[in-house]
């Protein structure tokens, strides 16, 4: 009976949710090359580098002291690297990319995910002029490290034993999801404030409308990434999901 | 494994739903209209920077796209089938559930 009034209630949410929204312009993704002010980018390059040297270091004490996780570490990369390349047609009529960022900081923790976030964004800011390299930063502090940060702290829901474990994860890979586009939102704002209404209802703007067009990406990502949890539990992948076993 | 395909299943939907409710748009990527949005805000905005490489036209782009796809959906593939194999061999009989 519980079974059967959840589906209830999210098909009456998804249903709602479609009829809510009508085609429009949403604005979302990576913010592009150049399109932050020069003082804007420098800031946020600065707010995202000490979370990186941390990261970065977090990662080779990681790989020193378990190479053993190295294999998930890839795997992880991997999803992060096909999610953010496949955009996905959302109900407002336009495309967003998800981010798989929630994956792998369920997995190992936010500060890892710092790392293999920022390289993704490198690599599409290079080879796809996608983002950028004056608005890395930007770009890496919504993804990289607020993504990663969100996904592990919704994450703790579960250790907590609030919710069941995939519940947790898929909560972890869609709130981080959405949590980047609403970073990338305030980012836009406080660069380019509306001339009546100032930050806030630049954010508005930004927000209000981006954030539709990423929810049911964001939902696509959590389902996929509980999928892929499902595959690797399934075969007690590492000692990462030993103590999952049964659950 | 069962729970996977009704997943899959509700992400395809997900996936293929606006196709249908959206018709008639043409679902351009959402950082092209962010520059449009920029310059509604800020009119006398210009960029100061350019891409360093930019591919040149959509079938290259599409190229390059799909080579990530591809190279990260390979890896994903390659750790799945090793850790299968690891269990299977472990288990010495097929872990399918």
């Amino acid at each position: 009976m519980m079974r059967t009034s959840r589906w209830v209630v999210i098909a009456a949410l998804l249903t709602s949710y479609f009829f809510l929204t009508n085609e429009q312009d949403a604005y979302a993704m990576h913010i592009m090359e150049g399109f932050l002010p020069a003082k804007w980018a420098l800031f946020w390059w600065g707010l995202f580098l000490p979370f990186f040297l941390v990261g970065l270091r977090r990662l080779v004490r990681t790989l020193k002291e378990h190479p053993e996780q190295k294999l998930l570490m890839a795997l992880a990369g991997a999803f992060t690297f096909v999610l953010s390349a496949l955009k996905i047609p959302s109900v407002t009529g336009s495309s967003s990319h998800p981010t798989g960022i929630g994956f792998g900081a369920a997995l190992f923790g936010p500060w890892v995910m710092v790392v293999i976030g920022t390289l993704v964004l490198l690599f599409q800011a290079l080879l796809l002029a996608h983002g950028g390299l004056t608005t890395l930063g930007a770009n890496a502090l919504s993804m990289a490290v607020v993504g990663p940060l969100v996904a592990f702290s919704v994450y703790q829901l579960h250790r907590r034993g609030l919710v069941s474990h995939r519940v947790a994860l898929f909560l972890a890979a869609c709130l981080s999801d959405l949590a980047t586009y609403v970073t990338t939102s305030v980012q836009l704002a406080v660069a380019f404030p509306a001339p009546d209404g100032g930050v806030l209802a630049s954010f508005l703007k930004f927000a209000g409308i981006f954030a539709i067009t990423q929810v049911p990406l964001a939902v696509t990502e959590g389902i996929l990434t509980v999928m892929v949890w499902n595959w690797l539990a399934s075969y007690q992948a590492s000692p990462l999901f030993e103590r999952e076993k049964g659950a | 494994m069962k729970k996977n395909r009704w997943l899959f299943a509700f992400a395809l939907v997900l996936i293929l739903l606006p196709l249908w409710w959206a018709r008639g748009s043409e679902f351009g990527g959402t950082d092209d209209q962010a520059e449009r949005a920029i310059q509604t805000l800020a009119p006398h905005y210009r960029p100061w920077f350019e891409s360093i490489f930019t591919p040149p036209g959509g079938e290259v782009e599409t190229l390059l796209f799909s080579l990530q796809a591809a190279l990260g959906a390979g890896v994903i593939g390659y750790v799945i089938g090793l850790y299968k194999g690891r269990s299977e061999r472990k288990n010495g009989h097929d872990s399918r559930v």
